[in-house]
């Protein structure tokens, strides 16, 4: 069991994680914020032969069908009997109310049962905890480039749970472009691997797509690069869509990275950190290493099962707030449009 | 069938912005067009009309985003709806109790939604700022506003 960096009071370290704020039913094991005993997510086990077919993506009845087989499997993967539970951690928000309803009955029906606490997770937090998950050591202040399907932030991690939102997307997130743009191009879904696969062969200067609020400010635009595309495709139907999925990626990934790049001189931080599903794009990682050698930060690229949903970062932060606020209250609801607690 | 046509995004937000001073609480408008027509657009100039200040994103991924300006404004989305059963878990009835909804990609679940709505489609123009926008008003509680409503966005229309 790891202890670094851990706080020295601890009443309960065992926790199970559950997430289920959008299309992926997770549960997963913790030990102390670090030590995951095991991870399970819907959508990597066979479970949807058993409803005779694929699981729907977006419908809460697929979180019912799926919870407590996903929960029962963390369980059994860990190697933990439901006794030896100690906490229960579940996301309240942000995310589709009636999929989050369906983790957070579940959390407190097993919370009561057990007779262990419920901790309400914050999703946004839970995705900054999953780099701790795979690097407990990262020293801070760290700045946290959060992009994913419904998010796009630019975070700086003061200390553990202490946070500043520099900026978000006042439009559309970045993984939300990507999908769009390649279901515009018949690319297929999800987005973000097709574009990033394509743009392996194509020209990123073959089009130069707009770099929105490059330099200005904190926060993001892609809703203007993902119209900018439909319009050069409209105009011009033989491109070479290898091309197109390259020169967009870059105009998204340059914007991305630039601001976090100067973020991270601005607050003189020790590093910077990548979350969320986008976090897997290979350009993206590219040239987010790329500025921090060259800057002398430290880069920290978490793993592509560590940075799209979990339940992992949900028990590994629940570890961090069970700690230091407590336990929630039983009547805690979902709250679709929580947001990251700013200091 | 009003046509409507607006140079580039912020007349299209003025032109929602006109459209949302003649709503109430239990109004719908379903927002139709392609990928990159400006429904989010006309989503933020409605909003801000209505006294929302904070900034009005895509709902895409949450499919449901909830604003308080002078009035509730429930800004859904059902792009991601695979299936028309799916269009359940939206609640549309329970949020047109709470106030003005505004349903981009709406067209994917037509049979699921009320009769009384108005349709905004919007397709791009010859530009690649200019857009059509095409209102028809179905169901009574629109149709008896259309007088109202061709003068609200006189400005705009094509003759």
């Amino acid at each position: 069991m790891m202890t670094t960096g851990s706080p020295t009071r601890s009443t309960a370290d065992r926790i199970l994680g559950i997430e289920t704020s959008c299309d992926e039913t997770a549960a997963a094991l913790v030990v102390r914020g670090t030590d995951v005993l095991s991870s399970v997510v819907s959508s990597q086990i066979e479970l949807h032969q058993r409803f005779g077919g694929v699981v729907p993506e977006v419908a809460s009845r697929a979180h019912v069908e799926l919870l407590m087989p996903v929960v029962s499997q963390a369980l059994v993967e860990a190697g933990v009997a439901d006794n030896e539970v100690e906490a229960v951690a579940v996301t309240h928000g942000p995310g589709l109310v009636g999929a989050l309803l369906v983790g957070l009955s579940a959390a407190k029906a097993l919370s009561l049962v057990w007779g262990v606490p419920l901790v309400g997770m914050n999703h946004l937090e839970a995705h900054l905890y999953a780099a701790f998950l795979e690097e407990p050591d990262l020293e801070m202040p760290m700045v946290f480039l959060l992009v994913s399907g419904g998010h796009t932030m630019l975070i700086v991690m003061e200390d553990h749970l202490r946070y500043r939102v520099l900026g978000s997307t006042l439009d559309d997130a970045a993984g939300e472009a990507f999908d769009k743009v390649a279901r515009y191009m018949n690319l297929g879904y999800p987005g973000g691997p097709v574009i990033d696969r394509l743009a392996v062969d194509g020209d990123p200067t073959a089009i130069s797509f707009p770099r929105a609020m490059a330099h200005d400010g904190w926060d993001f635009s892609f809703s203007g690069v993902k119209t900018a595309v439909v319009n050069h495709v409209r105009k011009h139907p033989d491109v070479d869509v290898n091309d197109v999925a390259a020169s967009f990626q870059e105009a998204v990934v340059d914007v991305l990275v630039d601001k976090a790049r100067r973020a991270a001189r601005e607050v003189g931080a020790k590093g910077l950190c990548l979350a969320g599903g986008v976090a897997a794009n290979s350009r993206l990682r590219e040239k987010l290493l790329d500025v921090c050698v060259a800057d002398g930060y430290r880069a920290f690229l978490p793993s592509r099962a560590m940075c799209t949903d979990n339940a992992a970062m949900v028990a590994a932060a629940g570890w961090w707030r069970l700690q230091a606020d407590g336990p929630s209250a039983m009547t805690i609801g979902a709250e679709p449009s929580l947001r990251l607690p700013s200091i | 069938m009003l046509l409507c046509r607006t140079r580039d995004v912020d007349q299209t937000r003025a032109l929602a912005g006109a459209i949302a001073a003649l709503v109430g609480v239990g109004d719908l408008l379903v927002l139709v067009g392609d990928l990159g027509a400006g429904k989010t657009h006309f989503t933020q100039g409605f909003a801000r009309a209505r006294g929302v200040a904070e900034p009005v994103t895509s709902p895409t991924f949450t499919l449901a985003n909830r604003y308080v300006g002078d009035l509730v404004i429930n800004h859904l989305d059902a792009y991601r709806v695979e299936e028309l059963g799916e269009a359940e878990d939206l609640a549309i009835p329970e949020l047109l109790e709470d106030g003005v909804t505004l349903i981009e990609w709406g067209d994917r679940i037509l049979p699921a939604l009320p009769g009384d709505r108005l349709e905004v489609k919007i397709t791009l123009g010859d530009d690649d700022d200019e857009r059509q926008i095409l209102l028809s008003s179905m169901g009574r509680s629109w149709t008896s506003r259309s007088g109202a409503l061709s003068a609200a966005v006189g400005p705009w229309l094509v003759a």
